[in-house]
């Protein structure tokens, strides 16, 4: 548990490959973290740190800002319910509520079988779809507490495993920078990118 | 190279009134130098803005009506107009304290801050009357070690990012950090992770409330019963400004003061939390003598002082003014060196005299070289060659100093040192990791710009890439003895190569015992005299002067401890010193303090070596005492009594009017004062010095000492001139020649003062005399170097450095340092220990032709192949007993023992 | 998944949403079917990157992120001679109310792709970031597979389309903080730190942005229009709308609405009595109840209520009218509505997003939210209602709009407009959750915030 494991090792220099600066790949490193081990380990911190270049503190400084690193183990399933204003108008509260008692634990908690973890989350881009949820950060939309005990059914019976990867995950899909990528442009290479440079000149062909 | 062309100026008006900013100057600090007062917590002076606290909101309008902003992020633009007492400026600021109220547990009747907190006294100043806050407040478990050092109450804490802004800025350090977010963002470290920097202490300092509190301190006393003066921090030859503050006549902290020349207000952990020291119940307070059963006994001062005195004249009786020696001096004021350089050299006339511990360089190496201030060494643009110490672990705040210059002030920085340093990462363009006993052809390749192939393991690249990073404008090289088992002639050698060869450069001396450099100022040293003159040079004038003077140079410490050995020394002073500990080479230390026929030592603790001595003397130390010090750019500024000494403590000075005394002199010294005066009038290079002047307001700067002047002969003195002037120059500015500021301060005119004696030549108080003082200055002799064995196949080279905290008086003395100091470890290559057949963490026995220690192996990328890397002075296992004092260089074996 | 409900039959003119309905809008081929990649090849070929940019200025495209800067003069802030530039794409749409980047980046990612790219091309950045939500795993997924075709393809990276224009587009995840949505709190949060804004001055990105480099920092819907813009040239985009707001625009209409849904609508020719009433648009209050007030702009703005329903959608009389359009999100709510739970409800959001480097929202904020809650659980006290007031002078003095602030950006101010809009609108409400009584002396000054209805709203 806990350090990166070789693959994502190289993983994570390939990311760090991306940024001008190393630093920046931090946030994108401390996702893959999550996804290694379904929450962000101390140890894991300790290994971006020294990928990175910087002390365990800044690293944590940095994770501990965002709400989706849990620095502890949570379900695998985290079950987001917005009860923001446009949801809050269309039951997101009841919603919430309806799913306490489904699953007899209040919002922020895990249940005993480390199934699920219910959160009462803000805004999460659906307000036209409301009352909504997310599951590992998939959407479901206009959900009524008759669905939601369904999507809770099929999660525990895990029949939306396909659809719904465990907690950690989030594209399924890797930016890939192949060969012809156009490379890196450090802060501090002060050059006029060529095709501003021919600007004039192109105008005259241009008109 | 000094641009004296001032910044360009812009009218802001500020409260109506139409002051001069300068262009870019801060709105905050423009304001408060016309005295308007704008508050603040986030804001500081040294550090870079984020204007997050909001507290000091004001008016600003540039054109575009008035509108709030905070004036610690705003630069001052011509015509720009600021209101900070209007009812929309003073409401914003009222509603910031009340905001920084509502979650803050007013403890102030438990809080170490309380009576001299900002947070207190603005809600005084411009704060809501009662509370409208009935909700619950923010909960934080209280205080939580961030160190061994520093406790953080998170409750108190205003989120300022003063102590984590430092942290990361100034000391590079950065494991506190801010952690979560909003109104439950807090600050904390990593967990076990704690926020082990040599500098946390001034966070301490620096947190405007009581969040963060020094172990140390903790209720120790509250501000209102605290008394205190301001001082020099004497734990190191940087010489930071501080206040002693003391309450009941104990001392309980040490601030740092914001000076410009020295150390901006900082101090590292060791400076400030040694008056522990100071406190110990282990000072010495009453005199001891040995008895006949050879065990030390509790004493008197008058039976104590019979039994040195006779042992002085019988040694003079028996082999004249060669049988008396004093080994030590560093640690004294200028006046306590001038007492016993007096009483030695002027009455007894006797040479054998040597602040240094063999673990310096040569005298005339630091006294002849043309000298630096920190400022020249950070001059933004400049160019910094380290021959020396880790700055980090020696000499702290000038690290600071060269931390700031190399990241903010574009200064390139190229050291040489035999292991990895802390410079070499962050800091340093190159580094070259030369073989021990090679400095001095290193040197030569790379003034040479080139190597035709490698010179004592350095490549032929990287000596190109480091005489392009140094480039051949002004460069200060910072000289000192990295390491201990290296001889520092080779270190002076190769200084004088640089010297010789480059057209302008300095040298700012990184010797770190406290006042050594006021010791050789003052002639603890052999073939020297007070101010910087040789015993010949200033035979004459000094004739007229003191009843006696030597009639040839004398022996160091290597010399005085070999005769000592041979019986040859009838009486040996140890004036604070511990040669045991730290002469390099521990097996001639020992058969010195054996072999002498009577050791009297004169110290503040029952160290291993004066538990050796025959007579052990008490003396007052640090604020127990007023006087002066030298600092290693040679500035000299003001001592200051706080506290009195333990038991019968004397201070060393008296004891050496007292000796003299007995033996039937008057040294003619009546108080440090008078002391003081008698140096001004009688050393020349420190003419013009005055207690007035140094204690002065403008005085904190401290005065540069003289350097050479024109009127001495040779070339060296000449180059030396011009250091000299600038010199000076610092003295007149009180902060380097760039400084406009003190101009007409009290320190400047003695400065002035100085010059003008300096070109005539005269001091003031000697103006009836037909004698012209000695010219200044030491000459450079030409030192031998022999080149090192090469080492053989089975052994590796040894190479001593020291930590911040060792096992010296200090530390030993200070049970928070000395919890914090880790034991000796032998640093090894990660390459090496296969070959060597160990592991890490084995214990293993390291041998040399002298003898050997054993100590557990730690891998240490910063150190090369075939390099065996100890600390001096540390517990379980001392360095010197493997160093061979007289060899260039030590090889050691390791094996498994 | 629910599909989402695109409004019925739309005749006005579809910029962004045309490939919305197609289950395959999202693939590349599908985008080459429907003319995908047509006006970057025509720039790069056929025009200078100046006559790029000249056709956005001509355009007059206001950002959709929120501040409605008009993105070809933005664009021209960066400093000549000062390279490299770094453009980054904000698709961290958090603001409550707010739905169109996600749909934009999920139904139409190669879109928003060439949109970015024509941008680089323009402006001259080597390199751009593409910083989505964290919490948006189906965007990244369609984003990162778009960005991967298009690689294949040859649209990003070395010398495109065999030209000397080179660009790489670097994707990037949030990990949950609206602040970040912020342009500087954004480049922090690209720089690996904590997303806390930065000071302008001296930080506007267009001088000093990410790696303190000039950079451009622009909404994923404003960048989206650019394909149009090229193909069918800045002209044809000014047509659309009026004289200040030109084009179309996306708004989400929310809550108590029969037909809630993200509309494409013309600026200017259309009202908010459309969107919430008009057929093809909201449809009207829920169950037949009556409008009790209306979030014009997304959480940060002043609410508006009847009387502001045939202000026309455009910024000019909406900001007039003390108010703003921000990030399209129209927030419907019915009679039935507690206003004190409304307000509490949005204060609680700005509550918990607040970076915390600002004493007045750090504090401040979280002060609102608890008395709020107080009173909601019963605990109100009379002095309450004023003393709420004064708090939210000390954070946004004047209580005006557009607003001051006593901090660094604009989040903490934005708690202020929710509880000035319901306290002076349905003072009644707080009053009986005080228990009766309940005095206001506190000035507030902000044109929306009415305590009885006016013609302020209507349109000039
Ligand atoms: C608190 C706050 C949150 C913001 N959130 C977003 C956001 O989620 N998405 C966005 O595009 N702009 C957001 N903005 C606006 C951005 O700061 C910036 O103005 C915008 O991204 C510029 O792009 P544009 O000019 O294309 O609109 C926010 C601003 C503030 C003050
Ligand atoms: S206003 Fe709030 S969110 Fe914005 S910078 Fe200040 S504290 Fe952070
Ligand atoms: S002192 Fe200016 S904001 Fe803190």
């Amino acid at each position: 548990m806990a350090r990166f494991t070789s693959e994502n090792t190289a993983v994570a220099e390939e990311i760090i490959a991306r940024y001008p600066v190393a630093k920046s790949a931090l946030i994108p490193l401390l996702h893959l973290a999550q996804e290694q081990d379904g929450h962000v380990t101390d140890e894991a911190m300790i290994h971006i740190a020294e990928l990175i270049g910087v002390t365990p503190a800044e690293v944590l400084g940095t994770a501990s800002f965002y709400e989706m690193f849990k620095r502890e183990p949570v379900g695998d399933y985290v079950v987001n319910v917005c009860t923001n204003i446009s949801c809050m108008l269309l039951g997101g509260e009841e919603l919430l509520g309806h799913l306490e008692r489904r699953l007899g634990i209040k919002a922020g908690s895990t249940t005993a079988d480390g199934k699920f973890t219910l959160e009462d989350v803000e805004c999460i881009a659906a307000c036209t779809e409301a009352p909504c949820l997310q599951v590992n950060y998939r959407y479901f939309h206009r959900i009524t507490h008759e669905q939601a005990d369904e999507l809770i059914e099929d999660l525990r019976a895990g029949r939306r495993a396909h659809e719904i990867p465990r907690h950690g995950t989030l594209s399924r899909v890797r930016q890939q920078l192949p060969e012809t990528r156009a490379g890196v442009v450090p802060p501090d290479r002060n050059v006029e990118p060529a095709w501003l440079a021919r600007n004039e000149t192109a105008t005259e062909a241009g008109s | 190279m000094t641009d004296t062309s001032a910044p360009p100026t812009v009218d802001v008006t500020v409260d109506g009134r139409t002051i001069e900013a300068a262009k870019g100057e801060l709105v905050i600090d423009a304001a408060e130098r016309n005295g308007v007062y704008i508050p603040r917590f986030c804001y500081h002076p040294r550090m870079k803005p984020v204007g997050m606290c909001r507290m000091c909101l004001v008016e600003i309008d540039t054109g575009r009506g008035p509108a709030l902003q905070p004036s610690c992020m705003i630069e001052c633009t011509d015509g720009m107009i600021v209101a900070t007492d209007t009812p929309v400026a003073q409401k914003a600021q009222e509603g910031v304290l009340e905001f920084l109220l509502i979650n803050h547990p007013l403890d102030c009747p438990v809080c170490d801050k309380g009576g001299e907190c900002p947070l207190q006294d603005q809600t005084l100043a411009y704060g809501p009357g009662e509370s409208r806050f009935v909700e619950e407040k923010r909960h934080f478990e209280k205080p939580i070690p961030v160190s061994d050092l520093v406790l953080l109450d998170r409750e108190r804490c205003i989120l300022c990012d003063r102590c984590t802004r430092f942290a990361k800025e100034v000391a590079g350090d950065p494991l506190i950090h801010f952690m979560d977010r909003g109104s439950q963002t807090e600050v904390n470290t990593f967990p076990d992770d704690p926020f082990a920097s040599y500098f946390s202490g001034n966070t301490v300092q620096i947190c405007p409330v009581g969040a963060l509190t020094a172990a140390p301190y903790r209720f120790k006393a509250r501000p209102w019963d605290l008394d205190q003066v301001e001082s020099t921090c004497t734990s190191c030859s940087v010489g930071c400004r501080i206040v002693v503050q003391s309450s009941r006549n104990r001392v309980v902290r040490y601030e740092g003061v914001d000076n410009d020349a020295v150390n901006w207000g900082w101090l590292c952990d060791k400076g400030r939390f040694d008056f522990e020291a100071v406190n110990s119940d282990d000072r010495l307070g009453e005199p001891l003598v040995r008895d006949e059963g050879l065990s030390l006994k509790a004493s008197t001062w008058s039976d104590a002082l019979r039994r040195a005195v006779k042992s002085i004249r019988q040694g003079l009786d028996r082999s004249g003014p060669e049988g008396f020696a004093v080994i030590g001096g560093a640690r004294l004021t200028n006046e306590d060196q001038y007492a016993w350089v007096k009483f030695t050299k002027g009455l007894l006339g006797s040479d054998n005299i040597d602040a240094q511990l063999g673990d310096g360089l040569p005298a005339d190496a630091v006294l002849g070289l043309p000298r630096a201030t920190i400022d020249d060494a950070c001059r933004p643009g400049g160019a910094v060659l380290v021959l020396g110490p880790d700055t980090k672990e020696e000499l702290g705040i000038l690290y600071l100093r060269l931390r700031h210059a190399v990241l903010n002030d574009g200064v390139r920085l190229v050291e040489l040192a035999s292991v990895a340093t802390g410079l070499t990462d962050e800091l340093a363009r190159v580094s070259l990791r030369y073989r021990p006993g090679y400095a001095l052809p290193v040197v030569r390749a790379l003034l040479a710009g080139d190597a035709g192939d490698a010179v004592g393991g350095v490549t032929p690249e990287a000596i190109r890439a480091a005489a392009a990073a140094l480039g051949d404008g002004p460069l200060t090289v910072i000289v000192g003895r990295a390491n201990l088992a290296e001889s520092g002639r080779s270190i002076a050698a190769a200084a004088a190569a640089i010297h010789h060869t480059r057209a302008d450069v300095r040298f700012l001396s990184a010797l770190r015992r406290a006042n050594v450099h006021g010791a050789l100022e003052l002639g603890l040293s052999p073939g020297l005299l007070p101010g910087r003159v040789t015993l010949d040079g200033g035979r004459e004038w000094y004739a007229e002067r003191w009843p006696d003077l030597p009639a040839a140079k004398g022996l160091d410490t290597a010399g005085i401890l070999r005769a000592a050995a041979d019986g040859k020394i009838d009486t040996l002073v140890l004036l604070g010193a511990d040669p045991l500990a730290d002469y390099p080479d521990r097996y001639l230390a020992e058969a010195g303090l054996t072999g002498a026929r009577t050791v009297i030592a004169l110290d503040q603790f029952l160290t291993e070596s004066v538990k050796q001595a025959d007579v052990v003397l008490p003396v007052a130390g640090f604020a127990e005492v007023d006087g002066t010090t030298t600092n290693l750019e040679g500035r000299v500024s003001a001592l200051a009594r706080k506290v009195t000494a333990p038991g019968t403590a004397q201070s060393d000075w008296m004891v050496a009017a007292e000796l003299a005394y007995r033996l039937g002199h008057d040294l003619g010294l009546e108080s440090p004062g008078q002391i003081t005066a008698e140096i001004a009038a009688t050393a020349p290079a420190f003419a013009g010095l005055s207690v007035e002047a140094l204690t002065a307001p403008a005085g904190s700067d401290g005065i540069v000492v003289m350097l050479p002047t024109r009127r001495n002969g040779d070339s060296e003195a000449d180059e030396a001139g011009d250091a000299g002037a600038s010199a000076v120059g610092t003295a007149v500015a009180g902060d380097g020649p760039t400084d406009a500021g003190g101009a007409e301060t009290a320190v400047s005119t003695v400065g002035e003062a100085a010059i003008a004696d300096a070109t005539t030549g005269t001091p003031p108080e000697v103006q009836a005399t037909h004698l012209l003082p000695p010219a200044t200055g030491v000459p450079l002799p030409v030192w031998t170097v022999i080149d090192p064995p090469s080492v053989d196949a089975y052994s590796l080279r040894l190479v001593v450095t020291r930590k911040l905290y060792d096992r010296g008086t200090l530390v030993a003395n200070s049970p928070s340092l000395s919890e914090v100091a880790e034991p000796a470890t032998l640093h090894l290559s990660p390459h090496d220990f296969d070959r060597l057949g160990v592991a890490a963490g084995d214990d293993v026995r390291v041998t040399s032709n002298r003898g050997n220690v054993s100590v557990p192996t730690v891998p240490d990328p910063g150190v090369p192949r075939g390099i065996a890397h100890l600390h001096a002075n540390k517990a379980g296992g001392r360095a010197n007993v493997l160093i061979d004092g007289n060899a260039p260089i030590t090889d050691v074996r390791v094996e498994r023992p | 998944m629910t599909d989402l409900d695109t409004a019925p039959g739309h005749e006005v003119p579809r910029i962004l949403t045309t490939r919305w309905d197609l289950a395959d809008g999202f693939t590349l081929d599908r985008y080459h079917d429907t003319g995908g990649y047509q006006a970057l090849r025509a720039a790069l070929t056929s025009m200078t990157p100046a006559q790029v940019a000249e056709q956005v200025k001509a355009a007059s495209l206001l950002g959709r992120g929120g501040a409605g800067f008009p993105a070809g003069v933005k664009w021209g802030f960066c400093p000549p001679g000062v390279f490299p530039r770094y453009l980054v794409v904000n698709g961290d749409e958090s603001e409550p109310g707010t739905y169109k980047d996600r749909i934009l980046m999920e139904r139409d990612p190669h879109q928003l792709i060439e949109g970015v790219l024509l941008a680089c091309y323009a402006i001259g950045v080597g390199q751009a970031f593409l910083y989505v939500r964290g919490e948006m795993a189906l965007a990244q997924e369609r984003l990162a597979e778009a960005l991967n075709d298009a690689y294949e393809a040859g649209y990003i990276g070395h010398k495109i389309l065999g030209t000397d224009f080179s660009v790489d587009i670097v994707l990037h995840w949030g990990a949950g903080a609206y602040i970040v949505g912020e342009e500087t709190a954004l480049i922090e949060s690209l720089e690996g730190n904590r997303g806390m804004p930065r000071l302008k001055p001296p930080y506007f990105p267009a001088a000093k942005g990410l790696y303190m480099q000039p950079t451009v920092v622009n909404n994923v819907e404003t960048l989206a229009n650019l394909p149009w813009i090229v193909s069918n040239g800045g002209a044809a985009f000014a047509d659309l709308g009026v004289e200040s707001s030109k084009g179309t625009r996306l708004f989400a209409v929310s809550g108590h609405v029969r037909n809630p849904g993200v509309f494409e609508v013309e600026f200017g020719t259309t009202t908010f009595r459309d969107l919430v009433h008009g057929d093809r648009y909201g449809d009207g209050i829920v169950d037949g109840n009556t409008l009790k007030a209306f979030i014009p702009g997304g959480a940060s703005a002043p609410w508006f209520f009847e009387e502001h329903l045939d202000l026309p959608l455009e910024a000019g009389a909406v900001g007039a009218a003390g108010s703003m359009l921000g990030s399209g999100a129209i927030v419907v709510m019915d009679e039935t509505t507690d206003a004190v739970k409304a307000a509490w409800r949005v204060v609680r959001f700005f509550a918990r997003e607040s970076c915390g480097k600002c004493t007045p929202c750090r504090e401040g904020t979280s002060w609102l939210e608890k008395i709020l809650r107080r009173m909601l659980d019963g605990h109100g006290r009379p002095a309450d209602i004023d003393k709420l007031l004064d708090i939210c002078d000390n954070i946004s003095p004047a209580i005006t709009w557009p607003p001051k602030q006593t901090t660094i950006c604009p989040l903490g101010p934005s708690a202020v407009s929710p509880i000035a809009s319901a306290v002076l609108r349905f003072k009644d409400e707080f009053v009986a959750y005080c228990g009766g009584g309940g005095e206001i002396t506190v000035p507030v000054n902000g044109k929306a915030y009415l305590s009885t209805p006016s013609t302020v709203g209507a349109p000039s």
